[in-house]
């Protein structure tokens, strides 16, 4: 019975594969009919800023992809402010861009600017984050599942212990919606397993420092790694603090207790290459590709889902040292 | 009634004392093994431990806030400045072959530059301090992320990870740190006139010119010291997670020091501080942290309770709760003379 519900329960990795088939053509595609139509498209794109090197390696991500597509490409900088962000994006349809991408700053108060692109039936596509606008205000939202990556998450780990394993868990900062998700995905998967709890969970603010200061004090009030089995922390940074924790108590991190993270950093691919940590699930910044093929569906009057969800794999250690390598 | 003196005399000192006591008691009642303390490889290991150990970096900048706050000043620039000397480790460390003692002496330098700065601000051009250094709290991790290009830098070396986390006679060696800094300020501020200097410009500063003190001089100091305690504090942070963490490093640490200095029974208005009870005032903050930490309680209730029970220390050491105390007190021993 058990080992038939990991199985049933576990089409995550299976559909991954055929995702990652399926995403290959999808981007082939476009490309070509990209290249037969219209190679010279101008789109806006009105960035939140720089504040961490995952949203630098998405910045970098859909100007290249804009430039293998030969697009023109106008970027804007908000540096973290709305008004900045308005100000783009009226500028860019002042322009008479062909498209327009807005990774919003704060869900609220894009009501007016969005109807101003509509009007200038300009699609706008969301990038990364959502608003609190009628639907019919953007063309449609690129982002990945939160969701999902928890419950990648807890598949992965359902499968690696047979569905028994005490779980520790570090919560990224409390009330964001990356770490109320990624709760609830993960516990979506276990809750079909009796034997897979929960022991300890605390929010370690998706830092380094955070990860660190609070698995200490899972270890000591659980009284060294006996009663755990795995750690789910939200984020890879805190990930790699809570292993510096366990090193420091004399806790094997992967032998002792298993280590899986989201995102997808570069350190986090060292450590599993040093066998320090189990996986890491990919917070997708590659999205400028599904955000151009929208705005071509939407040119050619295909129908386009208002949320296209681009979640990336599970990496495993296997592959830990040549994907390092690559991204650092 | 002598105990009742005592009480009344030492009231000051006794309740922040008294309130980590009272904090750590209750939390061993509620979390089993809280208490503990075991030699493992040949080094003190407990809750007990981790919170000395936790509160060591708080405890620095706290120490040189007191300073600031002597001198009816404050400095909110500490964790910027943490952020910016930990930076300066990470990126020396990894990008240079200087010899570590060099490292952290560059990393210090940073921090005594950073006060100089905030000290140069307030005292020569007359910036009131909350400005003054709000300037650099800003500014100063901006600094921080231009110097780690916006990554976090990651490095290795022997002496800083035994700075972060190694041990020597059973305590943690950053423990002895700030042990040995401590001590050294409270003799420097109260064996020496410097201390009374000090806290006399924060109470007036044109009557403590007109006796002939450097006013100036004592206030660039007192900015000086606590950009170097902010730069230890900035070393070990960034040794303990073997990382440079331009965004995080040190955030908001700058309250949590003002916090401990107020919780000592210090006067944001200048003139008063109590540098060891500034220190027991780290352990309440650092030991309530902890013990939610290992508590089990859900990371929503953290900051709430933390402020609730933060509150109802202040609320006990308040004037007002001292001055209706003794009132009480003092009623009791009438009734109890009268029978």
């Amino acid at each position: 019975m058990q080992s038939l519900s990991v199985r049933s329960s576990f089409p995550w990795l299976g559909a991954f594969k055929r995702k990652a088939v399926l995403t290959t053509f999808s981007v082939l595609l476009p490309v070509l009919s990209a290249s037969a139509m219209a190679a010279d498209l101008t789109i806006g794109f009105s960035q939140i800023g720089s504040e961490s090197g995952w949203r630098t390696s998405e910045t970098e991500s859909i100007k290249a992809e804009a430039e293998r597509r030969g697009y023109d490409l106008k970027f804007s900088d908000a540096q973290q402010k709305q008004e900045n962000q308005i100000k783009a994006v009226r500028s860019f349809i002042a322009q008479g861009v062909d498209g327009i991408l807005l990774a919003p700053v704060v869900e609220t108060g894009w009501d007016q600017v969005l109807k101003e692109a509509k009007r200038a039936r300009i699609p706008v596509v969301l990038i990364d984050r959502g608003v609190a606008a009628d639907s019919s205000l953007y063309l449609t939202k690129v982002a990945s599942d939160f969701k999902e990556e928890g419950a990648l998450a807890a598949s992965w780990l359902a499968a690696k212990t047979n569905g028994r394993c005490n779980i520790v868990e570090l919560q990224g900062s409390v009330g964001s919606s990356a770490a109320i998700d990624r709760k609830t995905g993960f516990d979506s998967i276990i809750s079909n397993f009796p034997n897979m709890t929960i022991i300890r969970s605390q929010s370690g603010s998706f830092t380094r420092a955070g990860g660190k200061e609070v698995m200490e004090s899972f270890l000591k009030a659980e009284g060294g790694a006996k009663n755990i089995c795995a750690l789910f922390a939200h984020n890879d940074d805190m990930a790699l603090g809570a292993i510096l924790a366990m090193k420091e108590a004399g806790v094997k991190p992967t032998k002792d207790i298993l280590v899986v993270s989201i995102d997808a950093v570069p350190d986090i691919f060292k450590a599993m290459a040093d066998g320090e940590a189990n996986a890491t699930i990919e917070l997708n910044p590659h999205l400028g590709g599904p955000a151009f093929d929208a705005i071509l569906a939407s040119q050619k009057g295909e129908k386009v889902d208002k949320w296209i969800k681009a979640n990336g794999p599970l990496y495993l250690p296997d592959t830990a040292a040549a994907e390092y390598a690559k991204r650092k | 009634m002598k105990n009742n003196n005592f009480l009344h005399k030492h009231q000051k000192t006794l309740a922040p004392l008294l309130s980590l006591v009272l904090i750590i008691l209750v939390t061993a009642s509620i979390t089993p093994g809280f208490l503990s303390i075991q030699m493992v490889d040949g080094h003190l290991f407990g809750s007990l431990l981790d919170i000395l150990h936790r509160a060591t970096p708080t405890a620095l900048v706290a120490l040189g806030m007191a300073v600031v706050i002597g001198t009816r000043g404050i400095d909110l620039s500490v964790g910027a400045v943490i952020a910016i000397s930990g930076a300066v480790t990470a990126v020396l460390t990894v990008n240079t072959d200087f010899p570590v003692w060099l490292v952290i002496l560059c990393a210090l330098g940073t921090g005594v530059v950073c006060g100089l700065w905030n000290g140069i601000l307030v005292s020569v051009f007359n910036i009131q301090p909350i400005v003054a250094t709000l300037i650099l709290m800003v500014a100063g991790r901006g600094i921080a992320q231009m110097i780690t290009e916006g990554q976090i830098v990651t490095f290795h070396s022997d002496v800083l990870d035994a700075i972060g986390n190694g041990y020597f006679l059973a305590f943690p060696i950053r423990v002895w740190i700030a042990i040995g800094m401590i001590v050294l300020t409270v003799l420097v501020m109260r064996k020496t006139a410097l201390g009374l200097f000090i806290e006399a410009v924060g109470a007036n500063v044109r009557a403590s010119r007109l006796v002939g003190i450097e006013a100036r001089l004592l206030v660039l100091s007192a900015y000086v010291f606590s950009g170097f305690c902010a730069a230890v504090s900035g070393i070990i942070l960034a040794a303990d997670i073997r990382g440079a963490d331009a965004n995080n490093a040190g955030l908001w640490l700058e309250l949590d020091a003002i916090l401990a200095v107020v919780l000592a029974g210090a006067s944001l208005a200048g003139g008063r501080i109590y540098l060891l009870l500034t220190i027991v005032g780290v352990l309440i903050i650092q030991t309530l942290t902890t013990a939610i930490l290992t508590s089990g309680l859900p990371a929503q209730y953290n900051l709430v309770v933390k402020a609730t029970i933060i509150l109802a220390v202040l609320l006990i050491q308040s004037p007002k709760t001292r001055q209706w105390v003794s009132a009480v007190f003092q009623k009791n021993n009438k009734g109890s003379a009268k029978s």
